[in-house]
């Protein structure tokens, strides 16, 4: 009896196909070679009675998935007449390949296109007699689902079977291991040239990792190296930021001041009170966001961010996220933007976006600068380390929140698969280069954005010009009044609104508009800072900035990487909405309970 | 019976790959970090609370999900 099989990719109506060609007369069977049971049928075929049998689907012959192993084992150990290669005719730029793959082989063939009706619809017409003249095998449409064309390719497919020689599966056999030649010469050459021991040495990197990997103390040491990295920035930024002040002060007193006495007052107020302070202000913590970059340098080129991914992508599963979404939220630190951009590696678009939405929590160092600023100005130097440790905490348990809230609304499957690159140090050079970017990157943000927000909030506070600075009589008075029953009750007054709307596009304009509407620079406004605010007030307003939106770059980074305006949207409302609660939550809680 | 999943393998257990029936793109990802059939493949750590594995593979080190090592078989070969 002549044996056709039926051979095709998943999901292109194989099993459709099979049962409507054989009608209801299919029977589980074994087969030599192959463990698992496969279904086929005798029907009559051009005045004979054929076997058919339904293989599995598969997208090549290579056999390193379990069904294209059984189907090249099936190949090898039996007879067939005929193959019946069933492609989507819808999808034949992706699917094509396998027939000729068994053109390659010297399988006799017949190929079937089938989904006519899906192909047709999407406009595809394709010239089967060029195609067949291509592939040496006849081609035919046919609508498994509808029963179309199936005369036609019943009659062809009983004329090739006529003319078809069987396969031989032990020339078979060779063919296909030749094609498995490139694996068993590499094998063969790693195994003459190649020396790897069994069991590898006792490396650094997996003496390191059964520490850091531990299951039970990974994730603390995870978050003691972090507080411990933290509280080497903060102790060793302060005087580089006290020393940068210092100059930036010296140089107004001694350079500006005198080289601007002849310009009129507002103008000289504008210029020095304004830009110049804000900037400088700014510019004060550059020293400290280098040092920041540095650290962060090491972290990221170490191979503990790989280390981390794996220690918290049992939590990460459980909020909808994976072990990269962690990373990118550590990224996130230095700064948004390239954190939304590195999420492309995700395959599955939900995951992408769930993703997407945490990272704007991440505190990065734009913010940084602003909690760095208020926390020495409000806070002792002994509490000051573990108060931004807890805003660091806190941008983790909001991105987390915000994960487990939206997790419903993006399901992934996604794989989680990466590797793990041994522990390294970076060159010197690596960290240069990588901090110099930095500076840049800070130069290019203090042109544009700092000094727009430092001048508009300025202006703001000092028009009209006839009314104290910054008093309920200016710009930014009659402002902070329509914004005051939204935000007095978290604690935030009519100037430090005013600063909170300029934060939106840049979160250095904060500081530095502070500087603008007070007039002062360095340890003069900090000192001022700390008379106007309690720690509640400030510690509210430190919540409110680390959770609304982390600026304007990163808002437009957000829209390019979704495409869609309506994400963007939600993450600034949604952003919006849990900084107002956790402040309003915080500042009546600690006023309730009295302080 | 089939071949035990990769997933099941104890921390320091060897074994060689038998059948990968993943989706084509995850295929495609195991193929370029050297996943294939015959290989031999070592288990280093798994992580608590249903976290992922970490492998070795030739000199290569991986984390994989549990939910995606079942869709390795192996077989067992050595142990401790």
């Amino acid at each position: 009896m002549k044996c056709i099989a039926l051979l095709g990719m998943p999901n292109t109506g194989k099993s459709t196909f099979f049962n409507r060609f054989t009608g209801a007369s299919a029977r589980v069977g074994n087969w030599p070679g192959i463990t698992i049971d496969l279904m086929a049928a005798k029907i009559p075929l051009g005045g004979k009675v054929v076997r058919v049998v339904d293989l599995p689907g598969i997208y090549d012959f290579h056999g390193f998935s379990e069904d294209e192993k059984v189907v090249r084992d099936f190949l090898e150990n039996n007879q067939v007449d005929l193959l019946l290669i069933i492609l989507n005719g819808a999808q034949l730029e992706r699917q094509l390949s396998l027939a000729l793959e068994a053109r390659q082989l010297g399988l006799p063939a017949v190929l079937l296109l089938n989904m006519a009706d899906e192909a047709k619809r999407a406009g595809i017409t394709v010239d089967t007699e060029k195609m067949a003249a291509r592939l040496q095998m006849p081609v035919v449409w046919v609508s498994a689902k509808y029963g179309d064309g199936f005369k036609s390719a019943s009659s062809v497919i009983a004329k090739a079977l006529a003319a078809s020689l069987p396969t031989d599966p032990a020339k078979l056999r060779d063919n296909l291991r030749a094609d498995d030649e490139i694996e068993a010469a590499m094998e063969k050459i790693m195994e003459e040239a190649v020396q790897i021991p069994k069991t590898m040495p006792k490396s650094m990197t997996a003496s390191l990792d059964r520490i850091l990997l531990h299951p039970l103390f990974g994730l603390p040491l995870f978050f003691l190296i972090m507080f411990l990295l933290f509280q080497f920035i903060f102790t060793l930024g302060k005087p580089m930021q006290d020393g940068m002040a210092w100059v930036l002060a010296q140089a107004r007193n001694l350079g500006l001041e005198p080289l601007l006495a002849s310009v009129p007052a507002w103008l000289q107020g504008l210029l020095l009170d304004g830009i110049y302070n804000g900037v400088g202000t700014v510019a004060a913590f550059v020293p400290v966001i280098i040092l920041f970059f540095l650290v962060m340098t090491v972290v990221e080129d170490s191979g503990y961010l790989s280390r981390a991914a794996f220690l918290m992508d049992a939590l990460m599963a459980r909020l909808g996220l994976d072990g990269r979404s962690f990373v990118m939220l550590l990224m996130g630190f230095g700064c948004n933007v390239p954190a939304l951009m590195g999420t492309r590696i995700m395959r599955s678009r939900s995951l992408r976006l769930l993703t997407m939405l945490v990272i704007p929590f991440s505190l990065c160092s734009a913010r940084l600068q602003v909690f760095l600023f208020l926390i020495t100005a409000i806070f002792t130097a002994h509490a000051a380390p573990f108060v931004l440790f807890s805003l660091y905490l806190l941008s983790f348990a909001t991105a987390l929140l915000t994960a487990l809230l939206f997790k419903g609304r993006f399901p992934s499957t996604e794989p989680f698969i990466i590797e793990l690159p041994p522990y390294r140090l970076p060159t010197t050079r690596q960290i240069i280069l990588r901090a110099w970017h930095e500076v840049r990157h800070f130069l290019k943000r203090a042109t544009k954005f700092i000094t727009f927000g430092v001048v508009a909030v300025w202006v703001l506070t000092h028009v009209p010009g006839d009314v104290p600075p910054a008093s309920a009589g200016t710009l930014a008075g009659h402002i902070s009044a329509v914004l005051a029953p939204v935000l007095s009750p978290i604690g935030i007054d009519a100037q430090l609104s005013v600063v909170l709307i300029f934060g939106f596009v840049a979160k250095e304009i904060v500081i530095g508009s502070l500087a603008a509407v007070y007039g002062l620079e360095g340890d003069s406004l900090m000192g001022l800072m700390a008379q106007k605010l309690d720690w509640v007030q400030a510690y509210s307003f430190m919540l409110f900035t680390l959770i609304y939106t982390p600026c304007l770059s990163a808002v437009a980074t957000l829209r390019n990487e979704s495409k869609s305006y309506a994400f963007m949207w939600v993450s600034i409302a949604w952003s919006l909405l849990l900084a107002w609660v956790v402040s309003f939550v915080f500042y009546q809680g600690a006023r309730g309970l009295g302080f | 019976m089939p071949e035990p999943k990769l997933s099941s393998l104890h921390p320091g257990d060897s074994a060689i790959i038998r059948a990968i029936s993943a989706e084509e793109g995850l295929h495609h990802r195991l193929l370029a970090l050297g996943f294939r059939i015959g290989k031999e493949i070592h288990l280093i750590r798994r992580a608590w609370f249903s976290g992922p594995l970490q492998v070795r593979i030739g000199m290569t080190e991986v984390i994989m999900r549990r939910s995606d090592a079942d869709k390795i078989r192996v077989s067992h070969q050595t142990t401790r």
